[in-house]
């Protein structure tokens, strides 16, 4: 028996696989965006919404859920390109499984991917799929202390979208506490409080999303 | 089901490293894991223990776990402190200004193998 120091984090072969992935998706010019929350948070209609309201833009869309096919069928009815991928019980995404749902995407030029990460706010922050921006939902309903029992996640993503703020009458959620709490952890994300119900908030939600993809394209860095 | 995960991840990398070293048995695993990982250890083990078994390399491998302990440090006033016990609010000086030093680590130490 020989002893060997190996030193490695248990995830450093998917850091290597997810940082790899995402090279390979900049020379192509195709911006990832790794989209977490709860489930029921609102995902599926906000990637409909920006899918109307960005019709410059075109979008495909990984859709990972443990089971079922429902969230895709809504996504195609929109004229998005739409993969289904089921993760067989595993509760989250990583690079491995990134990159082949990727491979079963037809190539249509599509510039932004939505990966749709598996509903849950703890096990996919701690696992980087090769996606070029974190961008996480949180929605009104769930309450605004969730930073507080979440932080990794908030910690993590580049952008907090809070959805469904027509419901802000019926809850008592406080938009600037939240966005608060979420800014002690992570003092650089951005806030987008949005309805995708009235379209409030949405154009601005949008814009950053062109610009980033904008910067994403002229070769800036993750954190541009 | 995370815990799987984990041991899955884990799995790749010990297969890359028997590659590179040509090893075909491999007979102890030490895994360092930060107090606040969000690694639960029993279930760790159970998921390890379960897995092993199928993967011919790892069938006798002992898996020791050596805990990594979380320090806080405090921008405000440039002290450490015990995660566990005060959490993000600096005990010192009161501040929220304060990183996790160490202790979501997850590490492949070292490994004993032939």
């Amino acid at each position: 028996m020989k002893i060997i120091n190996v030193g490695a984090s248990v995830t450093a072969s998917n850091d290597r696989d997810a940082a790899l992935l995402r090279e390979e998706l900049r020379a192509k010019g195709q911006l990832m965006v790794n989209l977490m929350s709860a489930p029921g948070s609102g995902k599926t209609t906000l990637l409909s919404r920006l899918i109307k309201d960005m019709p410059e833009v075109k979008i495909a869309v990984m859709e990972a859920d443990i089971e079922s096919a429902v969230d895709a069928e809504r996504i195609e009815a929109l004229g998005a390109q739409a993969v289904q991928v089921h993760t067989d019980g595993m509760c989250h995404m990583d690079a491995g499984m990134t990159r082949a749902s990727l491979e079963a995407l037809e190539d249509d030029g599509a510039k932004l991917i939505f990966l749709e990460n598996v509903g849950n706010l703890i096990c996919p922050a701690e696992y980087d799929t090769g996606a070029g921006l974190d961008m996480m939902i949180l929605s009104v309903p769930e309450g605004d202390d969730k930073p507080l029992k979440y932080p990794l996640m908030f910690e993590k993503s580049n952008a907090l979208v809070i959805t469904k703020t027509d419901a802000l009458p019926y809850f008592r959620f406080d938009v600037e506490l939240c966005a608060a709490r979420a800014r002690k952890l992570n003092p650089a994300i951005r806030v987008f409080p949005v309805s995708a119900k009235t379209g409030d908030g949405m154009a601005e939600l949008e814009d950053w999303l062109r610009g980033k993809l904008a910067a994403w394209q002229a070769g800036a860095a993750k954190e541009a | 089901m995370h815990e799987m995960g984990i041991v899955l991840h884990m799995a790749k990398t010990l297969d890359e490293t028997a590659e590179q070293n040509q090893l075909t048995k491999i007979g102890r695993v030490t895994l360092q894991v930060g107090e606040v990982s969000g690694i639960m250890t029993d279930l760790f083990t159970d998921a390890w223990d379960y897995f092993k078994k199928k993967h011919p390399m790892l069938t006798e491998c002992e898996l020791v776990l050596e805990t990594i302990p979380a320090v806080t440090w405090c921008d405000n006033c440039k002290k450490t402190y015990e995660t566990v016990k005060y959490g993000k609010t600096c005990p010192h000086c009161g501040s929220g200004e304060t990183w996790l030093l160490q202790g979501n680590e997850c590490i492949i130490k070292e490994i004993e193998a032939e």
